[in-house]
């Protein structure tokens, strides 16, 4: 139900999140971003332009690496949010704990100006 | 007009109530935001009854009804065997307490309250029956 493609692109992972994230397949979106960050990127774009819907189990994964991205200095932003998915986030007010941006370029912009 | 739909409690029949409550809400709701507001409601509500009532046992059934007894209101019912999990009994975990304790759950709950108007849990012929009602 959900694909989870990773590329790297001036240094910077990027992972396109295709399809929708629910409680039976969130742990996929886990462990993309925990192999990430396992494998030391400092720099994590979340590509979210073909999600289709995400759950509350999603959003807790996001939430889930909070501290750990801040604790070891890495940068994260998600981009391309269809409309109804940003809206899922806003309910929670997880979009003022988490870098959203618009579409990439925004992202890549935002990923170099935050504060390490 | 009402619509029923029994699902088995396997996380992977999840996407099966998404597409039910879709299908079922065509020309009842018309802002594509609110039908997934709706649609996220139900997912939650079912994958919490799967997880903390029925511990993902797919022989064990969850029964979904949606009415629409006059334009612009909604009763969703879901009826099922297990124990009780009554979401009004749970206090919403605070954000910052899930960030700090890394954990993955416990934002269902919020969601779903945020979004129905009324979440009430009565029982009909020995079932537990859900009822989530909402206007659009």
């Amino acid at each position: 139900m959900v694909h989870i493609k990773r590329m790297q692109e001036d240094g910077t992972d990027i992972l396109a999140v295709v399809g929708e994230i629910d409680a039976s397949s969130s742990i996929e979106l886990d462990f993309a971003i925990a192999k990430s960050v396992g494998e030391g990127s400092k720099m994590i774009l979340v590509d979210c332009t073909a999600l289709e819907y995400i759950s509350s189990a999603g959003l807790g994964v996001f939430m889930s690496y909070i501290e750990e991205i801040r604790d070891k200095h890495i940068r994260m932003v998600l981009f391309g949010l269809k409309e109804k998915v940003a809206n899922t986030f806003q309910i929670l007010g997880l979009a003022d704990l988490i870098h959203i941006s618009v579409n990439k370029q925004e992202a890549k912009k935002l990923i170099h100006e935050l504060p390490v | 007009m009402s619509y029923q739909y029994n699902i088995g409690c396997s996380l992977e029949n999840l996407k099966g109530v998404r597409d039910f409550v879709r299908k079922s809400l065509r020309g009842h709701v018309t802002s594509d935001i609110q039908l997934n507001e709706i649609i996220l409601a139900l997912d939650e509500m079912c994958s919490n009854l799967m997880i903390h009532a029925h511990h993902c046992n797919p022989d064990h059934h969850l029964e979904m009804r949606i009415d629409v007894p006059e334009k612009g209101k909604l009763i969703f019912e879901i009826m099922d065997d297990g124990e009780m999990f009554d979401i009004n009994l749970f206090h919403e975990p605070e954000i910052g307490s899930l960030i700090h304790e890394k954990r993955k759950g416990g934002l269902g709950i919020r969601l779903v309250k945020s979004i129905m108007d009324e979440v009430l849990y009565i029982t009909r012929n020995g079932r537990h029956v859900c009822r989530l009602t909402k206007a659009v």
